[in-house]
């Protein structure tokens, strides 16, 4: 137990020296989805609040056949630009990114509009262009709402209830709270917490490994009246104690980045105080050793840092796996699904975002399940540490 | 003392190692000389246990190396091919770390590491980082890290590899006082001259078999040849790349 701890220290002494890793490991890990993340999150939120503020704008060609229309677009707020443009021109203009939108009223509009008979409107859009196609579609709502407009006045004018003509009325009640509805948006946050996690330790499980045999210290560590058990022990240990750093710092990142994220204004609120940090921490720990002995696992069989790092960084995606899948099929907390690690953590994490209540028994299994992994890996690791081919 | 009994060892169809007997007395200097590939690294890391023999036994001060490996280790001292040192730590924490692995306190390994740092010349450098330190001066601190615990035997693999010629005169100085000290130090070389200098006792290994074992002088005698080279020529028979 000494030399476990005599190892712990020199790998965590050894790997706090190491400026460069160091700061890929607790600065770039942790850090760098979070900011990335808050960047990301709050553009799409302020994309999506200034859309419907920002006046809609639209190109009228003819526009005097229909003086109804341009007055009611003029009322509700439309910015209208009055041309005079052939069909080919308005297509012309459209394809070209000077209007985005062209309305072209046709001649035979007001004949047609006066004889209460269908009236054409030509609405040029390019609907390859996700911007056009926003605009396309509030055009053709307001167009709407014209046209339902007119057609009540019509069936009034005619002895005729409107009412008639509205067979069924849906109102829609959407019950989604406001975090449940912030969770679409967080949905990747866990995947950053679990690869910040992962990241803190990546360094020292290679070094401390493949980087040893590179080295050329590892036979003589090999030839010192030293259980096998407790020389890699203290080496996992290490790398444990840099993933639980990464975690907090990853994890204290998000409570700071999430301060400035606008989510309040788009009638969303970020279940992500100090409180839910802390939870997280608790439901992320029992993860740390079992990804720390993966990592020390796959690396103890390479012989050199390149080779490692090779392996490790598919390793690193093995706990995405499970998380893709549940974004693919809609996975809900469910206790069956508490036995695959990090897609427990994944869950669980959702859950404390939506601000569902979690039962302790599935953290329990999901601690569990991690933790019993962790101990076949480790025993894994030690068996392959005793073997002659460690030598290399 | 160490003790080779009937060592085998078989890499699948490659026999390293054939019924490897020999002995290296305390107080004396024991030279394994071999060919590259010739089974040497093969049968001392038999000796200190990080190779089981298919065969035979290794035995430390009388300790079976298999049986009671940690016992055992504790009289030994082994400085492998591959001495990487931690390029983060420095020279005294690169001593220390070994020292407490071998459950050393921390009292006696301040002073023990006071000795070799003023034994092995390493004072002017014993606080800085091993990242910039020449080969002499790693082969001192590798060489303070295999005798932190005081052991009385060493056992050394081609320790010279890599050092230039002052390098290798102060290793050359460091055995001969390990000797002096009544210790048993065993190494293996593939370089003729450095084992005829240095040795008392020669183990002569070629194609994992023992070829010899006597002393320089007797070798010579029994092949009856003038020059030390073509005695060792003579016993290694058509075994070549010994320099």
């Amino acid at each position: 137990m000494r030399s476990l701890f005599i190892v712990f220290a020199k790998e965590f002494l050894e790997n706090l020296r190491d400026r460069r890793t160091l700061l890929s490991a607790l600065l770039f890990g942790p850090l760098f989805g979070p900011i990335l993340f808050g960047l990301m999150v709050s553009r799409t939120l302020e994309q999506s609040v200034v859309e419907s503020d920002v006046p809609l704008k639209l190109t009228i060609s003819g526009s005097r056949h229909a003086p109804g229309l341009t007055q009611y677009l003029n009322a509700h707020g439309v910015k209208v630009t009055l041309s005079e443009l052939s069909e080919n021109e308005a297509r012309a203009a459209v394809r070209g990114g000077g209007s985005q939108v062209v309305l072209l009223v046709p001649e035979e509009y007001s004949r047609l509009f006066t004889a209460a008979q269908p009236a054409p409107i030509l609405l040029f859009a390019d609907s390859a262009d996700s911007q056009t196609r926003k605009i396309a579609d509030r055009t053709r709502a307001i167009l709407g709402a014209y046209g339902s407009g007119i057609a009540q006045l019509r069936l009034q004018m005619r002895g005729v209830s409107p009412l008639l003509s509205l067979p069924v009325a849906v109102n829609e009640v959407d019950v989604a709270t406001p975090t449940g509805r912030a969770v679409v948006v967080l949905g990747f946050m866990t995947y950053f917490v679990l690869f910040a996690l992962l990241m803190g330790g990546l360094y020292l499980a290679i070094d401390s490994t493949a980087g040893e045999r590179e080295r050329g210290s590892l036979e003589a560590l090999l030839s010192l009246p030293v259980a096998r058990a407790a020389l890699v022990g203290g080496k996992i240990l290490a790398t444990c104690a840099y993933m639980c750093i990464s975690l907090g710092l990853s994890l204290t990142a998000f409570v700071c980045v999430f301060r400035f994220v606008p989510l309040e204004r788009i009638g969303m609120s970020a279940n992500l105080g100090l409180h839910t940090a802390l939870i997280f921490f608790a439901i992320c720990l029992p993860f740390v050793p079992l990804g720390a002995t993966l990592m020390t696992l796959v690396a103890s069989f390479t012989r050199t840092y390149r080779e490692a790092q090779t392996y490790l960084t598919s390793v690193l995606l093995v706990p995405t796996l499970p998380i893709a899948f549940a974004s693919i099929y809609s996975l809900k907390t469910k206790s069956s699904l508490m036995f695959i690690p990090s897609l427990s953590q994944h869950l669980l994490m959702t859950s404390v975002l939506k601000d569902e209540p979690i039962l302790l028994p599935d953290v329990l299994v999901s601690a569990a399940a991690s933790l019993a992994l962790a101990l076949l890996l480790f025993v894994l690791t030690a068996r392959h540490w005793r073997r002659e081919t460690m030598l290399g | 003392m160490i003790e080779a009994m009937a060592l085998c060892k078989r890499f699948g169809s490659i026999e390293a190692a054939k019924d490897v007997s020999f002995v290296a007395r305390d107080g004396e200097i024991t030279g394994l000389l071999g060919a590259n590939g010739a089974g040497k690294s093969t049968c001392l890391r038999m000796l200190y246990g990080v190779l089981t023999p298919d065969g035979g036994k290794a035995c430390i001060d009388g300790i079976d190396i298999r049986g009671e490996t940690s016992k055992a280790r504790a009289h030994l001292g082994v400085l492998p091919h591959a001495a990487g040192l931690y390029n983060n730590l420095t020279a005294r924490e690169n001593i220390q770390y070994f020292g407490a692995l071998h459950g050393m306190t921390a009292e006696r390994l301040r002073t023990r590491t006071a000795e070799l740092s003023l034994a092995l010349g390493m004072s002017g450098f014993i606080e800085r980082r091993a990242k910039g330190f020449s080969q002499g001066q790693r082969i001192k601190v590798a060489l303070a890290r295999a005798l932190v615990h005081d052991p009385g035997n060493v056992v050394l693999d081609e320790p010279t590899n890599g050092l230039d010629v002052m390098a290798i005169r102060n290793l050359r100085e460091m055995l001969l006082a390990l000797k002096g000290q009544g210790r048993c130090v065993l190494f293996s070389s593939h370089v003729m001259q450095e084992v005829a200098a240095l040795c008392d006792r020669v183990v002569i290994i070629g194609h994992g078999k023992v070829l010899a074992d006597a002393t320089v002088q007797e070798i010579r005698e029994r092949s009856g040849t003038a020059t030390l080279e073509e005695a060792f020529l003579q016993v290694l028979g058509d075994t070549e790349g010994v320099s």
